[in-house]
């Protein structure tokens, strides 16, 4: 079997479990939603100064909801033994990291994209401003599952990992909130975003390229 | 030319080599800032804008450098050990986190404090307090991670790879967050760039980096005794070095 229809099987078999199980996809939507409506609970904000605070708080919002997701990345299937099985396959684990990190992107981070125009509109984000919004959440959220599937490997056979998981990966996901909020704020305010974007899809391709390698080399220091 | 890397692998030697250079590194870090101390604090001429405030530079410069060469400590030490399996690896690794942290959170303190009387706050969101605050995160990450496992070796493992992995983001992290700065037009912030500084301003600064890099060097090499005490307890040459 090649590399490519083992990535293929292993995609699949991640969105089947887990529309399966779809108040598990939904929940981080959910979640997204309730934190971008605290904000402006807790600001007692008008429309027009929530405009400004607008993208931090939407990229806030979707920083923590992806990161409640990425605790199921490996845990699973790494507790009823599938990882080990998929470690065994012969195929290499950098192959399986990708093809789990791209499933795992479909179901949070695509989604959360998905979901954003709700909490834009909301949030008083003008409709001209969403694409670049969307552009800033693929490449952001992409990134943020890159990152982390190494945190969620490091982290796959401890008994209270998720907060680890939060303290070792938000510090690094900080480049991606400070340009993904700064792209959307800048198309707001009708400048370009293309700096912002740029860096964002530089930082995209540079975590694609090496975080499977250490998030298998993670999964190796924690499985054997 | 390899034996004296290997040699670096034994535990009982670097035990000894590590008793043996702490007074060293002691005495040269008293003599470096006991100098810079008192020249800095007393002979330095006060800063024509900032007045006397200045004057903490001399010690909020070497804790922000040490602390990023700590860093680099960690991430490289925690390499070799991952690399080569060099167990003494991880034992620096271990043994320099805790002192990183804390001269990260002492470059903080100080940078915080100097901002009180030079931008009228005690935090600024300056890009270089911000990323110092960062690599603190990333300190405690590491160090959390290690406590984490039970199994020491694999906990030693983990932390190197994050330590890494940290390593690689940290310039990252800097620039992406010197690039915020600029687009929100740092308002508050006057950077301090580096002025050209007189003899007498700048000798006391050198003396007090020298005095820090011995102080962290012996403070390390303090901790890696315990450090690696720890991890041998079980040998027997553990139980004569503790005798005698």
């Amino acid at each position: 079997m090649s590399a490519t229809r083992a990535m293929i099987l292993v995609v699949a078999r991640e969105l089947r479990l887990s529309f399966r199980r779809p108040d598990q996809l939904l929940q981080p939507l959910v979640f997204f939603l309730i934190v971008t409506t605290l904000f402006p609970l807790g600001l007692n904000l008008q429309l027009s100064l929530l405009k400004d605070m607008a993208p931090g708080v939407l990229w806030t919002a979707a920083l923590l909801s992806s990161l409640l997701s990425l605790e199921s990345l490996f845990k699973g299937d790494a507790d009823d033994g599938t990882l080990e099985q998929l470690v065994l396959s012969g195929h290499s684990l950098t192959v399986i990291v990708i093809a789990k990190t791209a499933a795992h992107w479909l179901l949070s981070g695509a989604a959360l994209v998905l979901a954003s125009p709700l909490v834009a509109i909301a949030l008083g984000i003008p409709v001209a401003a969403f694409g670049t919004m969307f552009a800033s959440l693929v490449l952001g959220t992409m990134t943020l599952s890159w990152l982390g599937s190494i945190g969620a490997a490091l982290t796959v056979g401890l008994k209270r990992g998720n907060v680890l998981l939060s303290l070792i990966v938000l510090p690094l996901a900080m480049p991606m909130l400070i340009f993904g909020a700064g792209a959307t704020d800048r198309a707001i305010s009708g400048m370009s975003p293309a700096g912002a974007l740029y860096f964002l899809g530089s930082l995209c391709l540079f975590t694609c390229t090496l975080a499977p390698f250490a998030a298998s080399a993670a999964l190796r220091i924690t499985l054997e | 030319m390899w034996t004296w890397f290997y040699r670096l692998a034994s535990p009982p030697f670097v035990y000894r080599t590590a008793g043996t250079l702490t007074p060293w590194f002691m005495a040269a870090a008293a003599v470096a800032i006991g100098y810079g101390t008192i020249a800095g604090l007393l002979f330095a001429p006060p800063d024509y804008q900032q007045g006397d405030a200045f004057r903490i530079i001399y010690v909020h410069a070497p804790s922000a450098w040490l602390s990023l060469f700590a860093y680099t400590t960690l991430a490289v030490a925690g390499a070799i050990g991952l690399i080569w399996r060099i167990k003494m690896g991880h034992a620096v690794s271990a043994a320099t986190a805790p002192i990183g942290a804390s001269f990260t959170l002492a470059a903080l303190l100080t940078g915080s404090l100097w901002g009180r009387p030079m931008w009228g706050t005690y935090w600024a969101w300056d890009p270089r307090l911000t990323s110092e605050l960062i690599l603190l995160f990333l300190y405690v990450g590491v160090m959390s991670l290690r406590a984490a496992f039970d199994d020491p070796g694999r906990g030693d493992r983990a932390a190197a790879l994050l330590g890494i992995v940290g390593v690689v983001n940290v310039p990252i992290i800097h620039y992406s967050v010197v690039w915020w700065n600029s687009l929100h037009q740092g308002a508050t912030v006057a950077k301090i760039g580096k002025p050209a500084m007189p003899g007498s301003m700048l000798w006391p600064l050198l003396a007090m980096f020298l005095g820090f890099m011995c102080f962290y060097g012996a403070v390390l090499c303090m901790r890696l005794r315990g450090e690696v005490l720890n991890r041998e307890r079980q040998s027997a040459w553990v139980r004569e070095a503790i005798q005698s």
